[in-house]
């Protein structure tokens, strides 16, 4: 009963001392609000980023051909042993027909030349078109899909994969040290803030340790507190988030610069995004009271 | 039966002053007991060191049963249960009202809304404040602020009531008047009550015990009545 008593007027409290001390509670509503901004526009960028590196990934293909004497079933059997290496996402075959095809399609000279020829003599060969499901393997893959009968080359942009997977390993390390930085130096001053904040109560403490407040039962109200102001913090980083992406999102009509680069499509994106920052704001403010408050608790 | 025993307290703070030396003195129950000194006798540091905000070096103190000095931090609440603390500044929330400010004692430990309410009102009576309920400590005159400080000292019950110069910045009739609602509460309740003050005239009119320190040593320790203005 007792322990329910001093939850509730923890809560009760918490609410009542963020109006009474408004003047401070916007200091840190202001201050968190303000960073929070700052980490929400990284948290999109990063994950904008990192959506943008996925789809190229998945874009890369591995061509293989086929040697000019392969029949129809040794096709086949050439399809299942890649299928059997594993790290094979999707196989599509492109028969020398369908690529004569496209050929003509693309190019007047091509349509002329190839035009007049007949399926045995068109210098072309049978393919297909793997995709992994893991990039980082892509070369192990290739190498073996090389020892595979009647597989003549392969071929997949190699060292262009392998630049790409470099420069995106350094982007996504890049974001995620940028953000948690940010998210650091975010806690100390919100930290700081609240330390201020509770500076102005040091009274209001040393007088609830002298009438015999254990040091959980002071510190609860002011950790609840922090929580409720992080909350009210986070309020305009969230609504920014939503109204902010999807107008950026419907402007840039979902991609920026090119069809290449394409944004993450804001529904349910931004709520995920919403909650984070709700979370970073509560952690935050709570750390900060509590650790602002651990210091008046000595006396 | 004696509430506090203190034996062989030595209290040195870090910048290397010996605040008391080998100090001993036991206070019994029921006892209103006044210590003297001038400045930097070690009246405050005594005082401080009852209600545990000052740990001493050397020596024990036994108050109703806890061993203050060996008191860990995390348990001083224990100990400031059973104690009043009076100061004087007051040390009153500016923001809270008279009422707010006596029940707040009692919330802090989680006391029901009844028994807040029941408790608040009857120490707000006691120290004769019962108009000024709703009224916030600015508005109040010294002697009054002082008053609600002793309510909120005493809405627990105490076994003891400490007071430091409660007094220090009163006019000698408002003194007086804090004194006798001292001794009042210290007559119907039978609260302990350790008073500090320098003041000889309220000393002398009260004829209690009077414990007299000088340069951190306990010099006399007058039985109830015995006292009378020294000049020195």
């Amino acid at each position: 009963m007792k322990l329910i008593r001093m939850v509730f007027r923890g809560v009760r409290d918490a609410f009542k001392s963020v109006f009474r001390n408004f003047s401070l509670s916007i200091a840190s509503v202001s201050c968190i609000s303000i960073t929070l901004v700052v980490v929400a526009v990284a948290l999109l960028a990063s994950f904008n980023v990192n959506n943008f590196t996925e789809t190229i990934k998945k874009d890369v293909t591995i061509i293989v051909f086929v040697e000019s004497k392969a029949t129809d079933s040794d096709l086949n059997t050439i399809e299942k042993n890649i299928k059997k290496i594993g790290n094979v996402d999707s196989i599509k075959l492109k028969t020398k027909q369908q690529e004569k095809k496209e050929l003509m399609e693309e190019d007047d000279v091509f349509k002329s030349y190839l035009g007049d020829m007949d399926d045995d003599e068109l210098p072309l060969k049978d393919s297909f078109l793997v995709k992994v499901s893991k990039l980082e393997e892509i070369k192990d893959t290739v190498e073996k899909i090389k020892k595979i009968e009647l597989v003549d080359t392969v071929n997949y942009g190699e060292s262009m994969v392998q630049q790409m997977l470099n420069a995106f390993k350094v982007i996504r390390n890049g974001t995620i040290i940028i953000v948690v930085a940010l998210i650091i130096v975010n806690i100390f001053l919100i930290v700081n803030t609240i330390k201020l904040a509770i500076f102005a109560r040091k009274r209001e403490i040393s007088i609830m340790r002298l009438v015999g407040a254990s040091n959980l039962s002071i510190k609860y109200p002011f950790v609840i507190e922090g929580m409720v102001i992080g909350m009210i913090g986070s309020i305009v980083p969230i609504l920014i988030t939503i109204y902010g992406y999807t107008y950026f999102y419907t402007y840039f009509d979902g991609k920026l610069f090119s069809s290449l680069i394409k944004l993450i499509n804001p529904q349910p994106f931004v709520l995920y995004v919403s909650l984070i920052i709700l979370g970073i704001g509560m952690v935050v403010g709570m750390i900060g009271s509590s650790r602002a408050v651990r210091k008046y608790l000595k006396v | 039966m004696e509430l506090i025993s203190i034996s062989n307290v030595n209290v040195r703070y870090p910048n290397g002053v010996n605040a008391l030396h080998d100090l001993s003195v036991k206070i019994k129950r029921g006892d209103f007991v006044f210590v003297i000194g001038g400045s930097g006798s070690g009246k405050s540091t005594f005082i401080k060191m009852l209600y545990r905000e000052i740990k001493p070096n050397k020596g024990e103190i036994i108050l109703g049963g806890l061993n203050v000095a060996k008191l860990r931090n995390s348990k001083v609440y224990k100990l400031r249960r059973k104690l009043g603390i009076v100061f004087q500044d007051y040390r009153l929330l500016p923001k809270l009202t008279v009422y707010e400010n006596v029940a707040f004692a009692l919330e802090c430990i989680g006391a029901k809304k009844t028994e807040i309410r029941v408790k608040t009102l009857k120490a707000i009576e006691l120290v004769g404040l019962k108009s000024k309920t709703r009224v916030y400590p600015d508005q109040l005159s010294g002697g009054e602020q002082q008053r609600v400080a002793i309510a909120r000292a005493i809405v627990n019950n105490p076994k003891l009531l400490i007071c430091d110069e409660p007094t220090g910045n009163l006019d000698p009739d408002m003194s007086m008047e804090i004194v006798k609602l001292l001794d009042n509460i210290n007559k119907t309740t039978g609260t302990t009550i350790i008073m500090a003050t320098h003041d000889r005239e309220i000393v002398n009119k009260m004829k209690k015990r009077v414990i007299v320190l000088k340069d951190g040593y306990l010099i006399k320790d007058y039985e109830k009545g015995k006292y009378y203005d020294e000049a020195d």
